[in-house]
């Protein structure tokens, strides 16, 4: 099935859900609204670290045109001392983050919510609930929370047998790192901090939901799991599955934050209390404030090599920000960063640090982007001391088909260095750079790689044959960009039908079997091959009722072309029979057409992904502007080119936006102090170039069109790369992020 | 709490009204207009998400007090395709791929259109700085730039 | 609840005295991008809001001839865009206005209400001080016009006295030889609030400054008129020693606060280079005129 030569795998056809996106008429969450609907709110907490001795509630229950109110007592308990686990969120920390329970952890935490006729009255009922607080010092960064005086978060967390913030540890071993560093010629060791950033997507949390009469919930909102919201909704208000029904509404963004629930249980008892439907929209300060980000961490790596380049041994610490309760993605640092190469001796640490910051949530290649900005900026130097071209380096040292990586996998193909290769054949790579092309400004150039796991997972997909002889395809995951056109592309290929007859949507929880989340650059992989499945079903039934209609076997049946075709003896015997000819005559020949299969898929081999950057700096006003980016990534195999160049365009411009502007700031109180697109600044479309995507297809063996997965590898590379390139402009390594003008400046004024 | 009348134009076609003093152009729309095309991201005319024209002229309907519309000529998302002809921009959106999960289109083509139409021949720098007030999360703008400088040149042929 | 009205006067008169009879719990609405974000966060509740827009002068632009221009408070930054005559007048102070926010805000935003929201960092204010614009207000006790730098009195609060409306900006006649320009320092390359705006507007005669006026702004409660910085310009051929004392005066004159859009070192230390750059396009623009 690896044929190049494809109609429609490989095209850019335009999407199914195309045009709705263009005409304003596809509906998102926010743009849903239900008979005798009512307006929800979330009371958040002022304080950034809070004992709640109590809430009152029933002045605002009192107040004309509340319906309903409700606390963390409304929800299913789990008590701290056991751990209920969907998938790696632990839901004694997700019920503790829809509403606090014990204590308020961050400023804006929930704390409460209401429900009443308008979302005026529901602020203004906010304002009745009476909490009592007892304030507690806060505590915000790494370094502050890992001292030993330092305000602890929950007492039950214990490190090293004491009161600690550091609530969980992750090591990987292989070798002997003294003896690894024994044997070096150069042993770089370097610290670094970047700081939390969040997600960014422009569509912000939003939920309509039913409570019925009947018991029975429908959840409309968007997420990147509508299998995910109906399990958490249900683990968290008590109500059984096969009565809630999550219905995927078009997701304007989520890079991971929307893997987890904010709104809908709150919403769901809301309703339930009021009797009334219930919306609740975030505003973007809610967004910035309480929802995501991904952490911030303190990083300090060490690398060892020989004189020629060979990386001989490495060592990782990383210490990552979980928010107010536990939970930092550590396998994403931890397992990445050492991951592409073949290091025999490596120590890696992850160290999940609770402080009084929201919950973080996934972001695109968790951890991994941390991670490959400490380990491929110390690389870089490594090569720079030694004299050695940065990617020859990275090529000598790629791990191998065959090497057990650090995290316990056993490589199959490992395509590092043909990303490598990509680089270093790109015209980029060669151009000339004049890095001093006016007074006062300074170019340069950088490279960096970076490796994700990718990932397989459940995946459910129908395919139906409609009665005029089309094809309509139901997947079980939320279309983050472009799912739906790639899904579209390989059934008219294995149909062997135009494209135009193909339709792709996306079912709710009580249409489509159980799938998993989109996220973890698996819905591409997955989805395929399950939609695969489905379609070898479908054209077995296909050519059944050809040779039923012929009276030949089916063995003696072909799909070609979208037609069944007599074969071997009886080639020519009959007039071939189209797929329209047979849906017309399904229901005389055994009844409906159409498949679903539901399948554990597996064989999602890593990402690799290698970039080259040219910067410009302004160096009187610390100004660093990306002048050139190409990004070069094994997809394995590009069912639509455009929406896998989309991919890696946008995650290379969110780390563009992560190395150089944005970050959390916060104030002394505890609050965050940029909790708005104004201050929170994310890259304009003035503020990058075009991003060149070299995609690069090495076939994955394990997938029956060979895909790899795209989604999360591009974000890997860029923070290094960017700082790589700022380091040959101006001579001078920074390790911390973002590199933002003051802080340039201030390390170009050092001596 | 009283609600003013606002008697305006949507699209081309006569709108009435009812709206708080406080609500912006963006909640009347959204809200009891149904035009819910036209989307919030942040509510303070950050992110472009709700873009719409006012006397033909780009602003951030959620800048905008909804009694403000009176006696004005509103253009939103919903009516920037003639009946099932699409315009140009969202015919060239669709082929060249330049949305991915959709949130900021609405907006983005508005302020394209506007761009468009008192720029027709728009270098890259000048669509770059003329969309800075859309932002857009998922495609690290590559592809909506290059949909908008080739409408532009097609729209430059077609008009000779 | 609470209700609030709203009023769209044809008169200077109406809405000055609507204005003056709601005694500080009214808003005056121009562009309503500072006000509407105000009041979603709550800072602001009037309980009046006065839409001035359909007043004639506070939308209108006279060519006063000689490169002189009356610009009503309310006139957006895109209409004004659109005037070829005051681009070429005042290409400094024109292009501080289409600075404000993006172009989405540039179709409301207004230079009367860049003022009158008061915040240091305002894009147009330096802008305007340089220019030496005049700002005619209108008040329960009549008329009066005070230069631009006269009116801010500290972020968000104006020296303007109750039922007082800003109505219109007049930029002086200008001198063969005349030009300014505007520059800001922000991290982006638009969408952003200034960390360091800085407008210069020079009179060159022979290729010696014969006039210059330094407007500076978010580096201080208010944005400032450098006189310093002038003074080390005018009489000079613009010879680096000349402009690194006015680069030097700004500095000096700067005294700015640590927050989350730059820091006090920063500041200072851009103000400096700014001036530098500031100068050298503003001469370019007046060697040409």
């Amino acid at each position: 099935m690896n044929d190049m030569s494809n109609k429609w795998i490989g095209a850019r056809t335009i999407r199914p859900d195309g045009a709705d996106k263009v005409t304003g008429r596809a509906t998102y969450s926010a743009d849903n609204t239900m008979p005798g609907m009512i307006w929800g709110k979330v009371l958040r907490s002022p304080h950034a670290h809070a004992v709640i001795r109590s809430i009152d509630t029933s002045k605002a229950e009192a107040l004309p045109g509340v319906k309903a109110v409700v606390t963390a007592k409304d929800f299913v308990d789990f008590p701290i001392d056991k751990s209920v686990m969907l998938g790696i969120q632990d839901m004694r920390w997700m019920a503790r983050n829809i509403l606090a329970k014990e204590k308020a952890l961050f400023h804006g935490h929930p704390v409460a919510a209401v429900a009443a006729i308008s979302e005026e009255v529901a602020a203004e009922a906010c304002k009745l609930i009476e909490v009592d607080y007892e304030v507690l010092p806060h505590v915000i960064e790494i370094e502050d929370a890992i001292k030993p005086d330092a305000p602890i978060l929950h007492d039950w967390v214990r490190h090293e047998g004491k009161p600690s913030n550091i609530a969980g540890t992750m090591v990987l071993k292989a070798g002997d790192i003294e003896k690894g560093f024994a044997e070096a010629d150069i042993v770089v060791e370097r610290t670094f901090t970047t700081r939390p950033v969040h997600q960014g997507y422009i569509e912000p949390h939003a939920c309509t939901v039913s409570h019925a009469a009947d018991g029975r919930v429908t959840i409309w909102s968007s997420s990147q799991g509508q299998f995910m919201v109906r399990a958490m909704t249900s683990l968290l208000t008590g109500i059984p599955q096969s009565n809630i029904r999550a219905i995927p509404a078009e997701i304007g963004g989520g890079f991971g934050a929307k893997t987890i629930v904010y709104l809908e249980p709150v919403a769901v008892m809301l309703s339930k209390k009021s009797g009334r439907p219930v919306k609740i929209v975030m505003t973007r300060d809610e967004v910035q404030r309480a929802t995501g980000p991904a952490p911030g961490s303190l990083m300090t790596v060490k690398i060892g090599a020989k004189k020629d380049g060979t990386l001989v041994a490495a060592q990782g610490t990383f210490y990552l920000q979980a928010g107010g309760l536990p939970g930092s993605p550590l396998r994403g640092p931890v397992g990445c960063s050492f991951a592409a190469y073949a290091i025999p001796n490596v120590l890696s640490t992850g160290y999940d640090v609770v402080s009084n910051r929201s919950k973080v949530a996934a972001y695109r290649a968790p951890g991994a982007p941390h991670g490959a900005f400490a380990t491929e900026s110390v690389l870089d130097e490594i090569a720079e001391k030694l004299g050695l071209d940065p990617l020859d380096m990275r090529v000598r040292n790629s791990a191998k088909p065959g090497d057990k990586a650090i995290y316990g996998a056993t490589f199959g193909d490992v395509t590092f260095v043909e990303t490598m290769d990509a680089i270093r054949k790109h015209p980029h790579y060669k151009a000339p750079l004049d890095k001093n092309p006016r007074p006062g400004v300074k170019r340069g150039r950088g490279v960096a790689s970076g490796f994700w796991y990718n990932a397989g997972g459940e995946s459910s997909v129908q395919v139906n044959i409609t009665e005029d002889g089309n094809v309509v395809v139901t997947t079980g995951h939320p279309d983050v960009g472009g799912s739906r056109a790639s899904i579209a592309n390989v059934v008219a290929e294995l149909m062997g039908i135009d494209h135009s007859r193909v339709n792709v949507i996306i079912g709710d929880t009580q249409t489509i079997g159980f799938s998993n989340l989109t996220g973890g650059s698996r819905v591409t992989f997955a989805s395929a091959m399950v939609a695969t499945a489905s379609c070898e079903k479908v054209v077995g039934q296909l050519k059944e009722r050809a040779a039923k209609i012929w009276k030949i076997d089916a063995e003696a049946v072909k799909w070609e072309d979208g037609m069944a075709l007599p074969a071997g003896d009886n080639a020519g015997k009959f007039p071939p029979l189209s797929l329209k000819e047979l849906a017309a005559k399904a229901n005389e020949m055994g009844g409906p057409i159409g498949a679903q299969v539901q399948l554990n898929t597996t064989g999602a081999d890593p990402g690799y992904a290698t970039h080259c950057v040219d910067v410009e700096v302004d160096v009187d006003l610390g100004i660093i502007r990306v002048l050139r980016y190409t990004a070069a990534q094994d997809v394995g195999r590009a069912l639509h080119p455009s929406y896998v160049e989309g991919q890696i365009q946008g995650g290379v411009v969110q780390g563009i936006g992560w190395a150089l502007s944005e970050e959390y700031l916060y104030d002394k109180q505890g609050r965050v102090d940029n909790a708005s697109f104004l201050d929170y600044r994310m890259p304009v479309c003035s503020d990058v170039p075009m991003i060149e995507a070299v995609v690069v297809e090495i076939p994955n063996s394990k997938h029956p069109q060979g895909v790899r997965g795209v989604g999360e590898a591009p974000i890997v590379p860029p923070l290094a790369a960017i700082a790589n390139a700022v380091h040959d402009a101006l001579g001078k390594r920074f390790y911390a992020l973002p590199m933002s003008p003051p802080k340039v400046t201030a390390r170009m004024d050092e001596a | 709490m009283s609600k003013m009348h606002v008697t305006t134009t949507i699209n081309g076609e006569p709108v009435e009204f009812l709206a708080d003093v406080s609500s912006t152009l963006l909640d009347a729309l959204r809200g009891s207009l149904g035009l819910t095309g036209t989307k919030e991201g942040c509510g303070t005319g950050d992110c472009g998400a709700c873009s719409v024209t006012v006397d033909g002229r780009l602003m951030c309907s959620c800048l905008m007090l909804a009694v403000e519309a009176e006696g004005k000529s509103i253009g939103t998302i919903e009516g920037m395709a003639q009946g099932d002809h699409l315009h140009p921009l969202q015919q060239k959106f669709l082929e060249m791929a330049a949305l991915q999960c959709g949130i900021c289109t609405p907006g983005v083509l508005i302020s394209a259109r506007a761009l468009l139409e008192k720029n027709p021949d728009p270098t890259e720098e000048e669509v770059r700085f003329g969309l800075a007030g859309n932002l857009c999360r998922c495609t690290g703008y590559d592809k909506i730039v290059r949909a908008v400088l080739e409408t532009a040149a097609d729209m430059r042929e077609s008009a000779r | 609840m609470t209700d609030i009205r709203y009023l769209a006067p044809n008169t200077l008169d109406e809405a000055v005295s609507a204005f003056a009879a709601a005694s500080g719990a009214a808003s005056i609405l121009a562009g309503g991008t500072d006000l509407l974000v105000q009041m979603r966060a709550g800072v602001r509740k009037p309980g009046t809001i006065i839409d001035i827009k359909k007043i004639p002068a506070l939308t209108a632009i006279e060519d006063l001839g000689g490169g002189a221009f009356r610009i009503g408070a309310a006139v957006s930054g895109a209409v004004l865009a659109e005037h070829m005559g005051f681009a070429k007048a005042w290409p400094g102070v024109l292009e501080a206005i289409n600075l404000i926010g993006s172009k989405q805000v540039q179709g409301r935003a207004s230079p009367g209400g860049n003022l009158c929201n008061s915040s240091p960092a305002g894009d147009s204010v330096p802008a305007m001080v340089a220019a030496g614009a005049v700002v005619t207000i209108q008040g329960p006790n009549g008329k009066r016009e005070v230069p631009v730098e006269a009116v801010p009195a500290g972020p968000g609060r104006t020296t303007l006295a109750p039922g007082e409306i800003v109505v219109s900006f007049t930029f002086p006649v200008r001198p063969k030889g005349a030009s300014d320009a505007y520059l800001r320092m922000i991290p982006r390359t638009e969408m952003d609030i200034a960390v360091v705006g800085l407008g210069v507007n020079l009179t060159m005669e022979g290729g010696v400054v014969k006039a210059a006026r330094v407007g500076l702004g978010a580096v201080a409660p208010t944005v400032l008129l450098v006189e310093g910085a002038a003074k080390a310009l005018i009489g000079s051929r613009l010879e680096d020693a000349a402009v690194e004392a006015a680069a030097a005066a700004c500095r000096a004159a700067c005294k700015p606060i640590d927050d989350k859009r730059g820091t006090i070192a920063y500041r200072t230390k851009v103000a400096g280079v700014l001036l530098k750059r500031v100068v050298a396009i503003a001469a370019a623009r007046a060697g040409g005129n």
